[in-house]
């Protein structure tokens, strides 16, 4: 299962794990947005990863270079980390309104100041 | 004419598809510029009915000279991007653009109360970007392309969601963007699988690719990413927590706008993925439809059952858009001609009659100040239109005849028939009868109730918000009369999915 080529995509599912177990399990809206930026990462990774060809270089043709690693996917990723960026942005933009229009970020105080809201 | 003039629209009609995408991009960063309130709005406003203008056209060159196919910058595909129109996404277009033009009509009077004057430039940008996401979401043909779309469609979203005017607003747009974010990333991930096993990101590349690889279980991944991802974004049942909170707490326009193109755009990437990439056959190997149809089932039930005890109007409304998203997707897992144009009838129905019920609410909002149930007592009379347009798209949400919501379930009950599932049929009729439940509630607190004695008085809801709500609410009649349109391309596209010659 470890054997050679595997490796990153291991690192890539531990990653995402660990951004969707942090999604889950924090209450602090703040930690939330971490994990969040963790699982996008680890797809960035897998993307990084799929591309690259062992012993390939920079696809730009040179003397004695025969092995280039793919460089669509990682031009992908180029796009995908300025959205990555865009939503962590906005994500912590509204946490810092969330912070002035209830004076926490915690989520199960969040959510009693709601139900109080309610009733 | 002279002859400049025929090059310059033979031109522009030539880049039709391309410019779907490029004039909304472009004009939102014009709103920003002009700043005043009401310049902004002209312009989005030309912008959203020429959008819906061209997607007119666009649907009528699909319809009489098959699949449109544009290659981005002169690219040819499978390597360049390609943005590829056929009856589906024309279709899907046309209804996206068509409601953004006339909740845009609709949004300033509503917007003058909920948003404060020196944010609307912002705001109408934002729902021009809210509109290139969308509508390029739907035009093109290269997967990756999908998912940045998505995330422009997303990312505006969330923000004209955190503009209502209650704190809650800006809870329920980080729960939105956080699920919203996850949806988008397995998006992403399904995607990458995909082009793991084909090498190409051309949609219809990818289909060729992946029937000469054969399954595998990278492929089965993909499947199951992408499925997972959109039904996040579409609101599948179970994975609809966002959505109640997102319609209620948004701006009585944006909720409008979004419960009618964002789920609907989502139910098309399924649909693409499922039916053009994946292929029918390998979706039924995968016994898809075991996975989807009590999903469906469930949110039908749920759904309708959790709105009939909700006492804020947009919040039943929301929970209603979960039941009838839940039948969408059971015309997707019943996966034959009638249920599968009965899902896309329903996307189409679904949208005209939801803004149009969205709308009403913007209107009580406007003149009530509330949307909770007890604020409708008496209001039948008072705003006698506005609760006329509740009642007929209420019609709708139930499926009486002559209305759209007859000939969506008319077709998805055909569909049940079809895959010899008369249970299924049973219980389509059955949830129907849930949402007269939570129609009449409010019917009888509107006519048969008398306002409560110091309650103030109240206006009919103004031209500029009521003219919309009725062309919307008149199209679920006429649709349902003159089902020609709607069914024809429908159950066209339906054929063209499951690869059955016309």
């Amino acid at each position: 299962m470890f054997e050679g080529g595997l490796y990153p995509y291991w690192i890539v599912i531990f990653l995402m794990m660990t951004g969707l177990y942090v999604v889950i399990s924090r209450d602090n809206l703040v930690k939330k947005v971490i994990g969040l930026n963790i699982f996008q990462v680890s797809v960035i990774m897998f993307y990084v990863a799929m591309g690259k060809v062992r012993g390939g270089t920079a696809p730009i043709e040179a003397d004695g270079f025969t092995v280039y690693s793919n460089p669509l996917p990682h031009v992908l990723m180029l796009t995908a980390i300025v959205v990555g960026v865009a939503t962590t942005a906005l994500a912590l933009s509204l946490v810092v309104r969330i912070h002035e229009a209830y004076e926490t970020i915690e989520e199960d105080e969040l959510r009693e100041l709601e139900r109080e809201e309610e009733a | 004419m002279t002859g400049g003039e025929t090059d310059l629209l033979a031109r522009v009609s030539d880049d039709l598809p391309a410019l779907q995408i490029a004039v909304p991009l472009l004009s939102a960063a014009v709103c920003l510029i002009v700043r005043r309130p009401r310049a902004a709005w002209s312009v989005a406003m030309a912008v959203a009915w020429g959008s819906f203008a061209s997607a007119c056209v666009l649907l009528s060159w699909v319809l009489h000279g098959g699949p449109i196919s544009y290659a981005e910058g002169g690219w040819q595909p499978p390597w360049g991007i390609e943005l590829r129109i056929d009856l589906l996404n024309a279709l899907v277009l046309m209804v996206v653009t068509g409601i953004c033009a006339i909740v845009l009509t609709a949004s300033p009077r509503s917007l003058d109360q909920e948003v404060w004057r020196e944010h609307h430039h912002k705001f109408y940008a934002l729902y021009l970007l809210c509109m290139t996401g969308l509508a390029g979401m739907t035009v093109t043909g290269d997967a990756f392309n999908i998912f940045v779309f998505l995330e422009i469609s997303s990312l505006s979203s969330y923000a004209l969601i955190a503009q209502g005017t209650t704190r809650r607003a800006l809870t329920s747009a980080l729960q939105y963007l956080v699920m919203g974010t996850i949806g988008g990333t397995f998006i992403l991930l399904g995607i990458g699988m995909i082009y793991m096993v084909t090498g190409t990101l051309n949609i219809a590349d990818m289909a060729v690719q992946l029937a000469t690889v054969g399954p595998n279980r990278t492929v089965l991944v993909a499947l199951a990413c992408i499925g997972i991802g959109t039904g996040i974004k579409l609101a599948v049942f179970p994975l609809h927590i966002w959505l109640p909170n997102a319609y209620t707490y948004a701006p009585a326009v944006v909720t409008a706008f979004l419960a009618a193109t964002a789920t609907k755009v989502a139910y098309y990437v399924l649909l693409r993925f499922i039916f053009s990439v994946f292929g029918a056959e390998f979706a039924g190997e995968m016994r898809l439809d075991a996975v989807l149809m009590p999903l469906a089932i469930a949110a039908m039930f749920v759904g309708s059952f959790v709105a009939i005890f909700q006492d804020d109007l947009k919040r039943m409304l929301a929970y209603s858009s979960v039941a009838q998203i839940g039948y969408m997707v059971l015309g997707l897992s019943l996966a034959t001609v009638s249920g599968l144009t009965g899902g896309l009838v329903h996307l189409f129905n679904h949208a005209i009659m939801k803004s149009g019920l969205f709308l009403v609410m913007a209107a009580v909002l406007l003149r009530v100040g509330s949307t909770r149930l007890e604020a409708f007592a008496g209001l039948g009379r008072r705003m006698p239109l506005t609760m006329a347009a509740f009642v007929a798209g209420g019609l709708s949400l139930i499926g009486v005849p002559l209305t759209v919501g007859f000939v969506s379930k008319w077709y998805l009950v055909m569909g049940a028939f079809e895959a010899g599932l008369w249970p299924v049929a049973v219980l389509i009729l059955l949830s129907s009868l849930l949402a007269v439940v939570y129609i009449w509630r409010v019917v009888e607190v509107a006519y048969f109730r008398e306002p409560p004695e110091e309650a103030p008085e109240v206006q009919e809801a103004p031209f500029s918000l009521l003219a919309p709500t009725w062309v919307l609410i008149g199209a679920t009649v006429v649709f349902g009369i003159f089902t020609s349109l709607s069914v024809g391309v429908a159950s066209a596209a339906a054929r063209m999915l499951l690869g059955i010659e016309l």
